[in-house]
């Protein structure tokens, strides 16, 4: 590689470090808050619904699936735009939050399936007896989150430790996160893997015992979303604007440079990636009660290469811009496939080729230019 | 003694002669008004027996009626006649005479499943007797599923007139088959014998059953016949196991080369260019389409040439692809070289709208695009191991297209100047090679083989628009494996993972083949990140 070593990485490493945020970073922080917190649950739940301000279901369903979304969009800029590390392969550990959170929900149907028997319908319908090993304690809510943060942990800190270790990189790593999803995908379809195959998890009824679909618990769950995309921001900028954060943008500009000074760049990735992972699992757990489904199409090499293009839209390297493109580009997702589905694919593989070769720093990019 | 056993001898030939002669005056009497109106008129039993007379009788005029029974066209009027209807005309079964008007009051013979399953048997034996060798075989293929103990003087009869060699092996099987279940020691052991033979499944499972046990007991008390039945079980699981390794190895071969069909625009794009292309797989789909079209054309224009249409889809599937891989090139990839991570991107975006215009222009659902006549068949190697030709053909053109590449980039100006700009852009710019003309033409042709490859596929599997995902990560898996830059390694990597992934299929199943090769070759590129030819020395430098 002919890479040039940027001006900025000489003294990026010996830079002050900035705050967390801004004294305007915080003023918008609070009021977005302020909005997720108290405007539009009292929206949604106060007002009545033929109240012009009134929120419907459909629009907190789909902010709050949009803000799960978004807290992939952080973890992926984490890891693509501040390491240079792009994964093809985050929609899995997405997925497999999901499905730790799922079989807690599934187990909390009880007796209420369409079989009703104490086994979820699909493992009746194979005609199994008892559950297999790996879903024991899953109706304890607390094992059940641990789950959720722990197998895409250590999925991630296997996989990564292998991969960086052998200092694979690039257009290469990337190619085999999406062979991991893909394999992923294909075990989950196997009925016998024993997580429902096709039709994945759904029906759920209930969560830590209050109804699933009763708007208080929508608006809870919403606002649990509201805080961990809020809390994964924070995370995320203290990450970025520490020495840490440093030394990671130094390994995406320079890797051999940084190993000459005298870091090992492999703990540094692993330790981002794996807590990149960690994130998606998070966001997946609070993505499955809200949609009511999880199945292995969540896997699929598709889903994970969007996400890489929500980051592009809003701007690798801002973790706002992540945010602002999760939203930007699932905003219009839903609005064509109800407006036009045959075009969609079209706009989003036009948005795929415009940006990058056109807004290489997203639409964050285009206003910062415009102000400097 | 001798005198005596002579006469014996002599008496027997005289009933078998006396039989052989007797038998035309049974059939002329099988198709008797008496039988017909028990099979039309009589209980489940009397059925049953009717049906055993016939089949004695051995008379295939008797066929019709049988097949008009299963069909369930025999009616009968009133409580003499019988009759044979199709649609509105109908025929009395007995003197063959055209009934009309029809009688106004009818009845449908209802036959069971028992009487059904007799029905079919008496139908094969039957056809044992027909004078058409094709209809004979026919029905001794049928009667190796399920004869039971009534067929036997059919077949033995059958056997005693039958001249045609594999006719005759098959019946000799079916009669041993048929001994198997029978009272004396020294005819079973005799069959367990003649079944040795067989390289068919079901003998396989026939024998094990004698080999089998009941509860504690043996299901086969005598142990000679244990031990012979044992030989017999051997001789055909060594013949059925070498017939499967063959089919497993051939269609773990044709596989690969789909693979490899598949992967080698990619070795020329990724591997000497550099440029991911994730589009990749949808060029191999806009071949497919391609042929489709041709193949469309030609039905509605050259029917009589329709065999032939493969020859004119070719160079139509390799330009489609090619022409859109150029303007790719040109208008989007160009501005991205030195950028993997967003040509990846760009890419994805290309490969998203070529799926959606195809969804457009020819409809989500799947396209059929048939076989030509002169691809359809195969060879059988053993009796359970066919060679499609299709797949033969395949393997071939694989191979011709690898030939081809190999040719054009190592003896012609194109794939010097190729090599040239992958090793050292700036010094072949230097030396006057048009370096951004060489790239499209590279690319083209990396993207005209994808859609060589499309034609190939169309002719195995189904065409639809997402043809071409299913094929994108198995090919940049190749690509991985055979190492960037390398021809060679192409090849060994698409054939390799082809028979591995045919061989784990039968040890574990067809997903979890696919995962035990993704992990493979995931741990792989832990030991070799540049895969199995490594390009050494300063050319690795890139």
């Amino acid at each position: 590689m002919n890479a040039t070593i940027p001006l900025r990485l000489r003294t990026a490493l010996n830079a002050p470090v900035h705050p967390v945020l801004t004294r305007r970073g915080w003023i918008a922080f609070i009021v977005a808050a302020y909005v997720l917190f108290v405007l539009v649950p009292s929206a949604h739940l106060l007002l009545p619904a033929n109240h012009p301000m009134h929120l419907s279901e459909y629009f907190v369903t789909l902010t709050g699936k949009i803000m799960c979304y978004a807290i992939v969009a952080l973890a992926m800029d984490l890891i693509w735009g501040y390491a240079g590390i792009l994964s093809l392969g985050h929609g899995l550990f997405f997925a497999l939050g999901g499905y730790a959170m799922g079989m807690y929900l599934m187990r909390s149907i009880g007796g209420e399936g369409v079989y009703h028997s104490d086994l979820p319908d699909f493992m009746v319908f194979l005609d199994w007896k008892t559950y297999p090993w790996y879903w024991s304690f899953t109706d304890h809510f607390a094992y059940a989150a641990a789950l959720v943060v722990l197998v895409p942990g250590v999925l991630a800190f296997v996989f990564g430790y292998f991969a960086f270790r052998s200092r694979i990189k690039g257009v290469y790593f990337s190619i085999i996160t999406q062979a991991l999803t893909y394999a992923f995908m294909l075990l989950f379809f196997r009925n016998d893997t024993g997580f429902g195959g096709n039709n994945g998890f759904t029906d759920f009824k209930r969560i830590l015992g209050f109804p699933i679909t009763a708007p208080s618990t929508r608006v809870a769950l919403f606002a649990a979303t509201g805080v961990a995309m809020l809390g994964a921001l924070v995370l995320c900028r203290w990450i970025v604007q520490s020495k840490v954060g440093r030394v990671l943008t130094a390994i995406r500009d320079a890797e051999s440079r940084v190993m000459f000074i005298g870091y090992n760049p492999l703990y540094y990735k692993l330790a981002v990636w794996t807590l990149s992972a960690v994130l998606c699992g998070i966001a997946g757990a609070l993505y499955v009660p809200q949609v009511g489904i999880i199945n292995p199409g969540e896997m699929s090499p598709a889903n994970s290469i969007e996400i890489a293009i929500w980051v592009a839209v809003g701007g690798r390297g801002s973790l706002v811009g992540a945010i602002l493109g999760a939203f930007l580009v699932n905003g219009a997702k839903s609005w064509f496939t109800q407006a036009f589905p045959e075009f969609w694919l079209f706009f989003l593989g036009l948005i795929f080729i415009v940006v990058t070769l056109f807004l290489p720093r997203g639409v964050v990019g285009l206003f910062s230019r415009k102000r400097s | 003694m001798l005198m005596r056993a002579l006469s014996m001898r002599r008496a027997v030939a005289a009933v078998i002669l006396a039989l052989t002669t007797l038998l035309p005056c049974l059939a002329a009497r099988a198709m008797s008004p008496e039988l017909i109106h028990e099979l039309a008129f009589g209980e489940n039993d009397a059925k049953i027996k009717a049906l055993g007379a016939l089949v004695a009788a051995d008379d295939p005029k008797a066929l019709p009626l049988l097949q008009a029974l299963v069909d369930g066209e025999v009616q009968t009027a009133g409580n003499r006649q019988v009759l044979l209807v199709k649609g509105d005309n109908a025929t009395d079964a007995v003197t063959g005479a055209v009934v009309a008007p029809l009688p106004e009051s009818r009845d449908d013979v209802v036959i069971n499943n028992r009487v059904r399953r007799e029905i079919a048997g008496a139908i094969a034996a039957l056809k044992l007797a027909a004078p058409d060798r094709a209809v004979r075989l026919a029905g001794v293929k049928a009667l190796q599923g399920g004869a039971d103990e009534d067929m036997l003087p059919a077949v033995k009869h059958a056997l005693a007139k039958e001249s045609d060699a594999e006719i005759r092996g098959l019946l000799e099987l079916t009669r041993a088959t048929i001994q198997l279940g029978s009272s004396d020691r020294a005819t079973r052991i005799a069959a367990i014998r003649a079944l040795a033979v067989s390289n068919d499944v079901s003998t396989k499972t026939l024998l094990l059953v004698v080999l089998g046990k009941k509860g504690d007991a043996w299901a086969e008390p005598d142990g000679d016949i244990r031990a012979e039945a044992e030989k017999s079980l051997r001789s055909v699981e060594g013949r059925l196991s070498t017939g499967e390794m063959v089919g497993r190895v051939f269609s773990g071969l044709s596989l690969g080369s789909v693979l490899l069909l598949a992967a080698l625009g990619l070795a020329i794009t990724y591997g000497l260019m550099g440029v991911i292309n994730m589009a990749h797989g949808e060029l191999i789909m806009v071949g497919a389409y391609a042929t489709y079209f041709v193949q469309n054309l030609f039905r509605s224009y050259a029917p009589a040439a329709f065999d032939w249409y493969l020859v004119a889809a070719l160079p139509a599937a390799f330009a489609a692809s090619a022409l859109i891989g150029m303007v790719m090139e040109r208008t989007v990839i160009r501005f991205l070289y030195g950028r993997p991570l967003e040509t990846l991107l760009a890419t994805w975006g290309i490969s998203l709208i070529l799926i959606q215009a195809v969804r457009t222009l020819f409809g989500a659902q799947n396209v059929q695009v048939e076989n030509p006549v002169w691809m359809s068949g195969g060879i059988t190697v053993f009796a359970n191991s066919v060679l499609p030709y299709s797949r033969i053909v395949i393997i071939g053109f694989a191979a011709a297209v690898l030939t081809m590449v190999w040719l054009l980039l190592t003896r012609t100006r194109l794939g010097l100047f190729v090599r040239g700009v992958t090793q050292n852009r700036q010094m072949a710019a230097a030396l006057g090679v048009p370096t951004s003309r060489v790239d499209t033409f590279a690319f083209g042709l990396g993207s005209g083989i994808a859609g060589l490859a499309g034609c190939a596929l169309s002719q195995l599997g189904n065409v639809g628009p997402d043809l071409g995902q299913s094929y994108i990560v198995d090919s940049f898996m190749v690509v991985v494996l055979g190492g960037v830059g390398q021809l060679a390694g192409t090849v060994y990597a698409g054939l390799g993972l082809g028979i591995a992934n045919k061989f784990l299929e039968a040890w574990s199943g067809v997903v979890l083949a696919k995962i035990a090769v993704l992990v493979f070759i995931i741990v792989f590129i832990q030991k070799r990140p540049q895969g199995l030819f490594a390009l050494k020395g300063r050319m690795a430098e890139g």
